[in-house]
């Protein structure tokens, strides 16, 4: 099997006499169907676009981990409760109604993934990236997560223990990352910044603003 | 069910795609089936664990074809035709049949509906009598179960020992709730496997899965 783009002739040999129409014309007429109904209010379906394209997104866990980095009561109530301590900074709701903090420390690092399905902590990350609901990440990240977080250009010392949660029930988990060196007397709104979403998934680190590559 | 889904730990399907700079909804269709999708669950005509099991019960050679929305697009027709709020005949000619529809004819969740929809989720936490089985720091077995249904043990998880990490309370059994026959709650825990229990001698000696289970799913040892 070829991954490479541009195999897009091979394609021609397969009958399409079953396909079904492509999705897009499909999700167009089914909307129209429903609307016309009344089961669904095209203002509500924009709304719940709205939400997720533009107003809920990893940009909030990075302010959770800030705050969590500059605070240590904070910290310690995200750790004890974070749908309480999250939901302080005004972030809750759908796929998050039960979150757990997962702390980093120099010996732990926590990684997430949901084999079965697609289980992900939305208001504090959005929605989730292609490459999290991929086969490839659903099958391997359980199995072999430090090739997996070679993948993503993290190398950790094989003393590190690598602690994978598979999301099977309606906990969320939310990733505490390690504050990087160089970040000294930085403001919550600065640390925020270097705060990356793979980092709150366990397959990133924050940027290293002592690493001229990753200056953010 | 043994379905595709379960693919925890399978191999053949190669790197990792990471993208750039992703964007949210890489088509506009996306974005009007996940918008769709959540705006016609708000009839709670089903429930989550049954859009997943809808999602699951995709054969396994159709679902590895289609990609996330094009699933989520399969499951929610499937699941509009068994609820009866559209029909075949809807579905093929795209204008509505009128009777036999089973539409209330309530109006739909408007915009503000919808946001304070999404604001509140829906939590699957509940109170129960029965006292939780087990505590952190207990040993535990998996049971090894082949349901035809809906679980969320993974294959790769079961008949297996691992520590008890912490009890979150009872919560919405998925195994009932997707088949329509009650939310049964029961008590969930966190439990955490070596990797070598789960993967062989080969597997890190220091490395570890942790997975959600309900009582159900767990012996003590």
């Amino acid at each position: 099997m070829t991954h490479e783009h541009g195999d897009g002739d091979l394609g021609h040999h397969e009958d399409h006499s079953h396909v079904p129409a492509e999705p897009a014309l499909r999700v167009q007429a089914l909307e129209t169907l429903l609307v016309d109904k009344r089961l669904v209010d095209p203002e509500a379906l924009n709304a719940i676009i709205d939400t997720y394209a533009n107003q809920v997104g990893p940009r909030n866990g990075a302010q959770v981990v800030a705050r969590a980095w500059v605070d240590p009561g904070y910290r310690n109530w995200l750790l004890r409760d974070a749908t309480a301590a999250i939901a302080h900074l005004g972030y809750e709701g759908r796929q998050g109604e039960h979150i757990m903090a997962l702390e980093n420390t120099p010996g732990v690092h926590n990684m997430v993934v949901c084999t079965l399905c697609s289980c992900y902590p939305w208001p504090v990350l959005g929605l989730p990236p292609a490459w999290y609901k991929s086969e490839a990440y659903r099958s391997r990240a359980v199995r072999e997560p430090r090739a997996v977080l070679a993948e993503f250009g993290v190398d950790l010392s094989p003393d590190v223990e690598v602690r994978v949660w598979d999301s099977t029930a309606e906990m969320r988990y939310l990733v505490i990352p390690m504050r990087p060196a160089g970040t000294e007397g930085w403001d919550e709104a600065a640390l925020a910044e270097v705060v990356t979403r793979d980092s709150m998934i366990g397959t990133g680190l924050p940027l290293r603003p002592d690493d001229p590559e990753d200056r953010p | 069910m043994n379905g595709i889904h379960d693919m925890g730990g399978m191999h053949g399907f190669g790197r990792i795609p990471i993208e750039e700079d992703e964007p949210v909804f890489h088509a506009e269709w996306e974005a009007r089936v996940l918008a769709v999708t959540l705006a016609v669950g708000a009839w709670k005509r089903w429930n989550l664990d049954a859009t997943r099991c809808a999602r699951e019960a995709i054969p396994p050679a159709a679902y590895l074809q289609m990609s996330y929305y094009e699933r989520w697009l399969s499951a929610l027709t499937r699941q509009m035709l068994d609820a009866g709020l559209v029909t075949e005949d809807e579905l093929r000619t795209g204008r509505p049949g009128g009777a036999g529809a089973g539409h209330d004819a309530a109006a739909p969740p408007d915009a503000e509906t919808a946001r304070a929809m999404l604001r509140r989720g829906g939590s699957t936490l509940r109170t129960i009598q029965a006292e939780p089985r087990f505590a952190a720091g207990d040993g535990v077995r998996t049971v090894n179960r082949h349901p035809a249904g809906h679980t969320r043990l993974p294959r790769y998880a079961r008949g297996r020992n691992g520590v008890v990490v912490c009890h979150h309370g009872a919560h919405v059994l998925p195994d009932s709730n997707a088949h329509f026959r009650g939310e049964c709650p029961q008590h969930l825990y966190a439990v955490r496997f070596t990797a070598r229990e789960l993967w062989g001698p080969d597997a890190s000696a220091v490395d570890s899965v942790t997975l959600d289970l309900w009582e159900s799913y767990l012996d003590a040892v």
